[in-house]
């Protein structure tokens, strides 16, 4: 029951406070969640831009709560992410090839940046002891300047950016874009769908997601059992990178079709974390909390044209939403005292 | 001979002033993390500092304040990074919340909270300009020692000199004062310091509040001195870059310096080593990684072992 009652109250807390912010702004509230909620299902092209919104969030949601399960926090979702953008980017446009090998190719290429970002976290957790979180934060930075300087240096096309990606090599989708009133949807929701029951699949119906979870759960009896922890920790960051660097081929094949010089994070990585957390870590609540949280950026956007509340506050909402979920320690204490005056009663 | 001087005269004062911000903040990020509780939320108390910082020079400088407004800026960054850092004190402390989801959900209210109130007040992304700048200024006397008083004691902020006493203030405060001990007791083993009596949860508020104020003060300095103005692009990595000072300093105020001096000619090197002879041959992105490299190295143990408090990411 816990599982559920936690997130929907951090949900309305989070709410709750953004309306509260946009009083004291001289905000009408009823008016800004009004055009919130018009910005995501006002109109199909909203709508369209919502799933568009989810689909790097999902990936970014799963890799987290991928390492999440084996006891690791991976705040480094970021950095795979976007190596797995460029290196996506990268096989698109430098290899020829018919889409039945490019669009695998290039999704591949975006898996394997990702999972290597993952890999030397996960390594020196498992070798040295060192511990993942400080480790993975620099591990952002050093991916964010490495293909800046790679892009400025050999890939800069125009501007800010590299060429686009050939046609065999994107995930555009004539078809998803025209029932959405042409929004940027494109084939990579269908693969964020099945990311999600990837996740489920690999974590309850396979032998290492069996080992993933138990060392998740208690590190001592699994290396008691015979688990080898170390490799579980390796192969968890691993595969969390490349979750996260498949989300970033999403931007890259799918949204933009090109990779640009980034002058600071995407903050998909760090939404990832809230999108895990929000989610209780399992494959419907990352899809879920996917949605909250695409659709408060993409209504943040017709929050600002109609009711001119400074898009913002769905950052302000979500940095809420984490605090309440991650402090669910008062949640708890608040039902505990309320069940146990009903029992003094 | 005299071209190098050249170069070390441009880069010594810049190195100290793009140090001055992660000094100050790792110095903050010691306090609480030395009672045991993890600040990865030292960019958000940046961008905390940055914003009341530049906002409260702004509001100094309209009702007449000259050339105190950015003194008083800064004063107001003090007290505003104090009070904002209670978010992540309430949440990791008293509500025991994870300390790194703390951390990181402090970072994203910090950068949204601050850039809402900047649309709704200014109507655009970013706050106008202050005018009141503070001015580079050489020491008297001391920067009359030939050679080495025109690299460290001329054409620098006074707010350098400010961040290098604060070194030497927390040095004694942390291992010479009973407060400091007691904070680096509740860092240590809270269970035993709690048996002898001292509050841990409030050692950890005072922690976490100081690295707010110092944390404020970094970010307002560097916004004061090198931005300007206010806006989300102000601080990108400042306070991740002063959390890797802390470590690379292993927790200690003098070996933090050491860290910051050197992460700040990292960022000076980059910017001005293109017309450096010699050094313009080398890509800036190795320049703007290192500080990234290294604190993963320190932390394998490749560049002499770095021991966090043992207490640290524990509730108690």
């Amino acid at each position: 029951m816990f599982g559920l009652f936690i997130p929907l109250i951090a949900i309305g807390f989070g709410f709750f406070a953004g309306a509260i912010i946009m009083l004291f702004s001289g905000n009408n509230p009823m008016t800004g969640y009004v055009a919130l909620v018009q910005g995501v299902f006002g109109d199909l092209y909203y709508f369209g831009e919502t799933l568009q919104q989810m689909i790097p969030l999902i990936f970014s949601g799963i890799a987290v709560a991928f390492a999440f399960r084996t006891g690791l926090l991976n705040i480094g979702v970021e950095g795979q992410l976007i190596v797995g953008w460029f290196a996506a980017v990268i096989v698109g446009i430098t290899i020829e090839a018919p889409m039945i090998i490019h669009l695998p190719l290039a999704i591949l290429g975006g898996a394997m940046a990702g999972a290597l970002w993952g890999f030397v976290p996960g390594l020196l957790k498992a070798r040295l002891q060192v511990h993942e979180v400080i480790v993975t934060i620099m591990m952002n930075y050093i991916a964010m300047h490495i293909v800046n300087a790679l892009i400025r240096a050999y890939f800069q096309e125009s501007g800010q950016r590299t060429a686009f990606i050939h046609d065999s090599a994107s995930l555009a989708s004539e078809f998803l874009a025209e029932i959405t009133n042409f929004s940027r949807l494109h084939w990579g929701f269908v693969l964020a769908v099945l990311a999600c029951v990837l996740m489920w699949f690999l974590l309850w119906k396979t032998k290492s997601g069996f080992e993933l979870r138990s060392v998740g759960y208690n590190r001592q009896a699994s290396a008691y059992s015979g688990m080898n922890v170390k490799t579980n920790i390796i192969m968890s960051m691993s595969i969390s990178g490349a979750f996260a660097g498949v989300g970033g081929a999403m931007l890259g094949l799918g949204t933009f079709e090109y990779a640009e010089i980034l002058s600071s994070f995407t903050d998909y990585g760090f939404d990832g974390i809230a999108v895990a957390l929000l989610g209780a870590s399992n494959a419907i609540g990352i899809f879920f909390s996917a949605f909250l949280f695409g659709g408060l950026q993409q209504g943040a956007n017709n929050m600002q044209g109609q009711a001119n509340v400074a898009p913002e506050l769905a950052d302000i909402i979500i940095a809420l939403i984490i605090f309440f979920v991650a402090s669910s320690y008062l949640i708890r204490w608040i039902y505990s005292r309320l069940q146990s005056k009903k029992e003094g009663k | 001979m005299a071209d190098i001087l050249q170069v070390l005269y441009t880069i010594v004062p810049a190195a100290l002033i793009a140090s001055t911000p992660l000094l100050l903040t790792a110095l903050g990020g010691l306090f609480s993390e030395r009672s045991g509780v993890v600040n990865i939320g030292l960019e958000g108390l940046m961008v905390m500092g940055a914003f009341s910082g530049i906002v409260g020079t702004l509001f100094f400088e309209s009702i007449g304040f000259g050339f105190a407004s950015p003194w008083m800026g800064m004063l107001a960054a003090i007290i505003l990074g104090a009070i904002f850092s209670l978010f992540h004190a309430v949440a990791s402390i008293t509500l025991k919340a994870d300390q790194i989801v703390s951390g990181v959900a402090l970072n994203f209210l910090a950068l949204g909270l601050s850039v809402f109130i900047v649309r709704e007040v200014f109507d655009s992304g970013q706050t106008d300009a202050i005018s009141a700048r503070l001015f580079r200024i050489d020491v008297p006397l001391l920067s009359e020692i030939p050679v080495i008083g025109s690299m460290f004691f001329s054409r620098i902020y006074a707010t350098t000199f400010l961040a290098f006493i604060v070194v030497a203030i927390v040095w004694y405060v942390i291992f010479k004062t009973p407060f400091g001990l007691r904070l680096r007791s509740v860092g240590e083993h809270p269970m035993a310091a709690d048996t002898m009596g001292i509050k841990v949860n409030r050692m950890r508020y005072i922690g976490v509040m100081l690295s707010g104020a110092l944390g404020g003060l970094g970010g307002a300095i560097f916004a004061i001195t090198t931005a300007g103005n206010f806006s989300a692009g102000t601080i990108v990595g400042q306070g991740f870059m002063a959390l890797a000072a802390l470590i690379f300093g292993k927790w200690h105020p003098v070996g933090a310096m050491g860290a910051a001096i050197f992460f700040g000619f990292a960022q000076a090197l980059s910017i001005s080593a293109q017309q450096i002879p010699g050094l313009s041959e080398i890509p800036q992105v190795y320049m703007l990684i290192l500080p990234y490299v290294l604190t993963i190295l320190a932390l394998a143990g490749f560049v002499g072992k770095a021991e966090p408090p043992k207490a640290l990411n524990q509730t108690y």
